[in-house]
């Protein structure tokens, strides 16, 4: 079988058979403790400096945000960005408890599809797990409450994130999902996807100029939720 | 893909007469570098993350059938399937297989270089089956039949007539009346057929950058985000994988995450960085019923314990084409195979064989700019010589090359005779260079002076002027 062929060609190269059960046992260990390497300086701030890295990292990316008070604001702000862009009303959003516990009933005109994305839609809402300021980029985990076409198929993207959950750094993003989420079907962390995404879709593969949109969401927009005393200058 | 590194030296030719291909190539390359070195400046731990990122590489190469065992049972734990495949014909074969079963017509594609290696196009048409490349760049160079000329921007030879006029040819229900003044509008065509085809795909296949072993992982890095559409729409995903892409743990992914953007399009991080572990979960709303990898060994493993080891570090960034001067000269398709650049002239020869693509290697000014940018520093410089090396002991060199080294070889070892042909050379070659200092053409020399010109000597030679120096500063 090729599986044996490529372990006994590589192991032939590197002049050895099987690892001995003790180096296994090291490499086992270091799997289990998965070390972090060097961590750049430039995210390792004080909470609401974290908070504008984010925000400024966003924009340089071509991304826009808003900043509400709760999540009690988000209706308005959702609305307000959909006018000013001229977008429609209607979109469809992840059914995420947090986004349903929203009363969205606040603003009438605005028409929720909760549930996956369609080829249709125009704009879709999801939920933000966490993000890094580092680079100014969401983290998105697949789940029943998630689904992974709504950060891909609309031409614009809102997502609603909480400020408590801007991490500086990617390694402390990780270390949310390793210890909030379980995989029922690996036993493990890992769900079936993780999106991170650092700003709306873009392509320079058309004489060497980036264009915006390129498959994915033309725009994308940040709500952000002060939910965190800390972070708020 | 079949090679035409082979026929460098004509390959060549044709590339410095292209005046469409010079124009590309003039105006990419000062912003591929300028890109890089902005991103790199805004790290100030960019030069450590280099060391640690080459040390990851060769801890993983070390261990390299451990992490590769630990990573494929957790594929599988994850409701995966593994297919391992020594050959390039037996990945086709796998890929071929899987399609098949899923009663596949159409197959969407992600950017692949391993797909390009292995010809997975061409084998699934074959049967019947239609490939898709859904990568922008990808996409105008399967309409024109043209393989890639760069590992991270493939079409970037082309200029907005060529797309407009492939979209003309290609497109058979668009408007004779259609404008394509704008590169905004070559975009909004290429995303509505692409769109469908993204609906209608049975499969989708996509590369790999990375394989986490800790979790079982594929990871993805594009910035179109076509590659996500590719393996979330359809009911199977395929991944294409070769075995050096297989990393530890995710927080290594994440040494590597910052290396690969920065170097590669100048950006802190590309778009969509996208990890994938395993089908579609109970309650689940969308993603694909099945998750295949294809994981490829195709001569990777023949370089391990090898002088060309370290070029299994390589993390396809382009920064070393992006920098290289012959890259810049020639363009990719010269290479005549799927990599160009540096990294293709070390890489190539051990895949396709030095019999070749031996030109590849004997094509650098050795000026180590390549190794200099390179995010997991590796030596191309020097395995290029090894290369060289290694042709001419097996005598695969030229006679013409061989007679002439010969006779510089004779006349080295014969200090006086040396002395006294260079200096009659240097002082011809001055003469004769003596208005411009430069030589656009020299007889028996057009391979030099085709691309670049050849500095006039200065009717000296090196020897004679290191003498008149040292006399002159100790009077
Ligand atoms: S050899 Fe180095 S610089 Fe070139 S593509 Fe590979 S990683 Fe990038």
């Amino acid at each position: 079988m090729s599986k044996d062929a490529i372990l006994g060609a590589i192991r032939r190269g590197l002049k050895r058979g099987p690892l001995p059960d003790d180096q296994k046992l090291a490499l086992r260990a270091r799997l289990e403790a998965h070390p972090r390497h060097l961590i750049p300086a430039r995210a390792q701030l004080p909470r609401p400096e974290q908070v504008a890295l984010f925000l400024r990292n966003v924009e340089k990316e071509f991304g826009t945000t808003a900043r509400v008070a709760n999540l009690s604001d988000v209706p308005a702000a959702v609305a307000e960005y959909l006018a000013a862009n001229n977008l429609p009303s209607d979109f469809a959003i992840a059914p995420h408890p947090e986004l349903e516990s929203i009363d969205w009933a606040s603003r009438p005109l605005l028409t929720l599809r909760p549930g996956r994305a369609q080829a249709t839609d125009a704009v879709c809402l999801t939920h933000g797990y966490a993000a890094v300021a580092e680079t100014g980029t969401l983290m998105l985990p697949a789940s029943p409450h998630r689904p992974t076409t709504l950060n891909l198929l609309g031409d614009t993207a809102i997502v609603v994130l909480r400020a408590s959950r801007i991490v500086g750094w990617m390694e402390a993003a990780w270390d949310l999902i390793r210890a909030e989420n379980h995989d029922e079907t690996t036993g493990g962390f890992m769900p079936r996807n993780i999106m991170w995404v650092t700003g709306p879709s873009r392509s320079a593969d058309i004489e060497s100029t980036l264009e915006l949109g390129a498959h994915g969401p033309r725009r994308l927009h940040v709500v952000l939720v002060d939910d965190d005393p800390t972070a708020v200058a | 893909m079949l090679a035409t590194s082979p026929a460098f030296k004509q390959n060549v030719k044709g590339a410095l007469a292209d005046a469409g291909l010079q124009k590309a190539l003039a105006f990419t390359r000062p912003s591929f570098a300028g890109k890089r070195s902005a991103a790199v400046a805004g790290l100030p731990e960019f030069e450590q993350l280099r060391d640690v990122g080459r040390d990851i590489k060769n801890h993983v190469l070390a261990n390299l059938d451990f992490y590769l065992e630990t990573w494929a049972g957790n594929v599988e734990k994850a409701g995966g399937t593994v297919h391992w495949c020594s050959t390039a014909d037996e990945a086709r074969a796998a890929v071929l297989a899987i399609c098949q079963k899923a009663g596949a017509k159409t197959v969407t594609k992600g950017k692949s270089m391993i797909s390009e290696e292995l010809g997975i196009n061409d084998h699934l048409e074959k049967f019947g089956i239609e490939p898709v490349e859904t990568d922008l760049g990808e996409y105008i160079l399967q309409l024109r039949k043209e393989p890639p000329s760069h590992i991270i921007a493939p079409a970037f030879h082309l200029n907005r007539e060529d797309w407009e006029e492939s979209f003309r040819a290609s497109h058979t229900d668009l408007d004779e009346e259609r404008v394509f003044g704008e590169r905004r509008d070559i975009l909004t065509e290429a995303r509505k057929k692409l769109r469908e085809k993204f609906l209608a795909a049975d499969v989708g296949i996509t590369g790999a950058n990375f394989l986490i072993a800790e979790t079982g992982s594929s990871v993805i890095v594009t910035n179109e985000g076509n590659g996500d559409l590719t393996q979330t729409l359809p009911k199977v995903h395929i991944v294409l994988a070769s075995i050096e892409k297989v990393v530890p743990t995710l927080e290594d992914a994440c040494t590597f995450l910052r290396l690969l953007a920065r170097s590669a399009t100048g950006q802190d991080m590309s778009v969509y960085t996208t990890f994938s572990t395993g089908a579609r979960r109970p309650g689940d709303l969308d993603g694909p019923e099945e998750y295949h990898v294809v994981v490829i060994d195709n001569g990777r493993s023949a370089m391990i314990g090898t002088e060309f080891q370290e070029m299994l570090r390589c993390i396809r960034c382009a920064a070393c084409m992006n920098h290289c001067p012959v890259y810049f000269t020639v363009g990719g398709h010269s290479y005549g195979w799927v990599y160009p650049g540096p990294m293709g002239s070390v890489l190539t020869p051990s895949l396709i064989g030095v019999d070749k693509a031996g030109h590849l290697p004997n094509a650098s000014t050795f000026c180590g700019k390549c190794e200099s940018v390179c995010p997991v520093k590796i030596p191309l410089p020097k395995m290029m010589r090894h290369w060289r090396e290694r042709e001419f002991e097996r005598h695969l060199t030229p006679q013409t090359m061989r007679t002439n080294l010969s006779i510089w070889a004779w006349f080295a070892k014969r200090p006086a005779l040396y002395r006294l042909a260079t200096r009659a050379a240097a002082w011809a070659l001055g003469l004769m260079g003596r208005k411009k200092g430069r030589f656009h053409t020299l007889p028996f020399a057009g391979g030099w002076t085709d691309g670049r010109d050849l500095p006039a000597p200065e009717g000296e030679t090196f020897f004679a002027r290191y003498a008149r120096q040292q006399r002159e500063t100790q009077s």
